[in-house]
């Protein structure tokens, strides 16, 4: 027996070492998905996970901090070529989206009184944390993210994570003082998803390419490429009406028939993120910085409302006037009416009661016959765009 | 004209390295792993801690630090993911029990042979992460995707030979 295990102890130890992982991937399938949709893990699973990302993260952190120090110089102070051809530009755009904004405002607050009706209670995002990515999960089977902030800060597992741009994910793992962070292109993860112009619900997936999609829906010929995705809110990690992406393209998928594979482009970019916002809370009302923005919208849109209420009533107001250019540089919201001289319109039929049209008196030769008078000397009525249609 | 039997050949290439050695590359190839896909999103096509791997096994050759080699440096790339623990130890532990056992009848240290090795191990340590994900984890996502593989596989042996010179410097003879 001895010589037995003396001479295949090699085989041996490698096939115990096998066993002995396989029982542990098998003990952590057979678990089953935690709440958020991803494996739960046991307290040892927890623990290794722990000790592993405690390994390489105070390098990460090194590293990371030294290369932003490095990137901010380059960019802050060096690289500002087209700086201020950016200012302008922005600027342009600070004052058509002011202009947009005050256009929606109206939109949104009767979508509120709707929403109060029904009873639906919206989530506002209240409070976010900035963290910085500083490591990946080092696997292109995993789309997995290390980031700066953990617990101490306030964070939780199943947190949703976002950027400016559209939502990212959501944590995992969180630790003292870092976290995971599970891409929603990761095959684990998952997310509530509205089409923006036809209402369809759909859930997204990360596929195994590391792309995004939805494959729980039939086809459906109103679905088009381009159309925004957003989120729908009922997955209770993503408050609702936050940018996914954007439609890709439409496939039967063959796996799943008769479904769909409806691929997404993500609106944040998930290989290059670099900053994200954790939402850490979530309330019913609107943000004070948010309701103040909205209130300076609703004013905007007031006055903007009033201005067009004149041009109907009075609607020669903007005759003769250059059509007003949004993006030009400068753009200010339109000013209240109330100190515009309105002007008649042109007459169509011109007579002899028509203003303008009747000779002075002094250009008339006394004893003359009635009609004598040129029309050429007569002053002619206001120049307008309608030419007035001959007398029959 | 000397002769050495297969024990003295055995410990004439048996090579040991400093514990520090032993320690800290595998922690810089799997940091390495961690942080290289976040400056380029595409090289997470490398996998450095199976360079190392396999480097350890050829070089000690012992089937036994092999196995524990690979499956300690898998585990530890398994704690970065969210996938279940195992999936890369059981991979790294077979391909660390194999690379020793192919270092007894091959000069590890002639270039061809590094290069065959490291491409045919990329290889089989995909088919390996595929078989797990599918019949053990019952992964639905997993695919192989055999143009991918090659690709990584060519990306990863083109890496590997100079980390192996590199890596040279650093064993000594028992």
């Amino acid at each position: 027996m001895d010589s037995f295990f003396a001479r295949f102890k090699n085989p041996l130890v490698l096939v115990a070492v096998v066993l002995l992982q396989t029982i542990g991937l098998a003990v952590q399938v057979q678990r089953g998905p935690g709440p958020g949709g991803d494996p739960a893990d046991g307290a040892k699973i927890s623990q290794l996970r722990y000790w592993s990302t405690l390994l390489v993260t105070p390098f990460e952190r090194v590293l990371h901090g030294g290369g932003s120090h490095v990137r901010s110089v380059w960019v802050n102070y060096l690289y500002l070529l087209h700086t201020r051809q950016q200012n302008i530009q922005l600027q342009s755009e600070v004052a058509r989206l002011r202009e947009e904004q005050a256009a929606f405002a109206e939109d949104a607050e009767q979508g509120r009184r709707v929403q109060a009706l029904l009873g639906f209670q919206h989530q506002y995002i209240a409070k976010t944390v900035a963290a910085q990515v500083v490591g990946t999960s080092g696997s292109d089977r995993s789309r997995l993210l290390l980031i700066d902030k953990g617990s101490k800060d306030g964070l939780k597992p199943d947190q949703a994570v976002i950027t400016p741009d559209g939502i990212v994910g959501k944590l995992r793992d969180v630790w003292a003082h870092s976290a995971q962070l599970l891409l929603i292109n990761d095959s684990t993860s998952g997310a509530g998803v509205i089409l923006e112009s036809t209402r369809i619900r759909g859930i997204i997936r990360g596929a195994a390419n590391g792309k995004v999609e939805i494959n729980n829906l039939t086809s459906d010929s109103r679905i088009k490429p381009g159309e925004h995705v957003i989120t729908s809110g009922g997955d209770g990690v993503f408050p609702r009406g936050l940018p996914v992406g954007v439609i890709e393209s439409i496939a039967p998928d063959p796996e799943h028939q008769p479904y769909t594979a409806i691929m997404i482009k993500p609106a944040a970019d998930l290989a290059r993120l670099e900053e994200v916002l954790v939402v850490t809370g979530t309330q019913t009302t609107l943000p004070p910085q948010a309701q103040e923005d909205e209130d300076m919208a609703a004013a905007t849109a007031n006055a903007k409302r009033a201005a067009d209420l004149a041009a109907d009533k009075l609607p020669s107001i903007h005759d003769g006037e250059p059509a007003a250019d949004p993006n030009a540089a400068g753009a200010t919201p339109a000013a209240p009416a109330a100190a515009v001289v309105p002007r008649p319109l042109p007459t169509l039929h011109p007579d002899r009661y028509t203003p303008g049209v009747t000779p002075q008196a002094a250009d008339l030769t006394p004893g003359a016959p009635k009609g004598s008078s040129s029309p050429a000397a007569a002053p002619h009525p206001p120049e307008s765009d309608a030419s007035p249609k001959p007398r029959t | 004209m000397p002769e050495h039997s297969y024990s003295s050949r055995r410990e004439l290439d048996q090579y040991v390295f400093h514990p520090a050695v032993t320690v800290l590359v595998p922690v810089a190839a799997v940091l390495l792993q961690s942080v290289l896909p976040r400056l380029w999103g595409r090289l997470e096509i490398l996998d450095l801690p199976l360079i190392v791997v396999i480097y350890f096994a050829v070089s000690r050759r012992s089937p036994i630090a092999g196995t524990i080699t690979g499956t300690v440096i898998g585990l530890l790339q398994d704690g970065l993911t969210g996938r279940p623990l195992g999936i890369n130890g059981i991979a790294k532990a077979i391909i660390g029990y194999v690379a020793a056992s192919v270092g007894f009848a091959v000069d590890v240290d002639n270039l061809i042979n590094r290069v065959a090795m490291n491409f045919v191990f990329c290889l089989l340590q995909s088919a390996l992460l595929y078989g797990i994900a599918r019949f053990l984890v019952a992964d639905p996502n997993a695919h192989l995707g055999p143009l991918y593989q090659l690709l990584k596989a060519v990306c990863n042996t083109l890496v590997a030979v100079p980390v192996f010179f590199l890596l040279d410097n650093f064993r000594h003879r028992d």
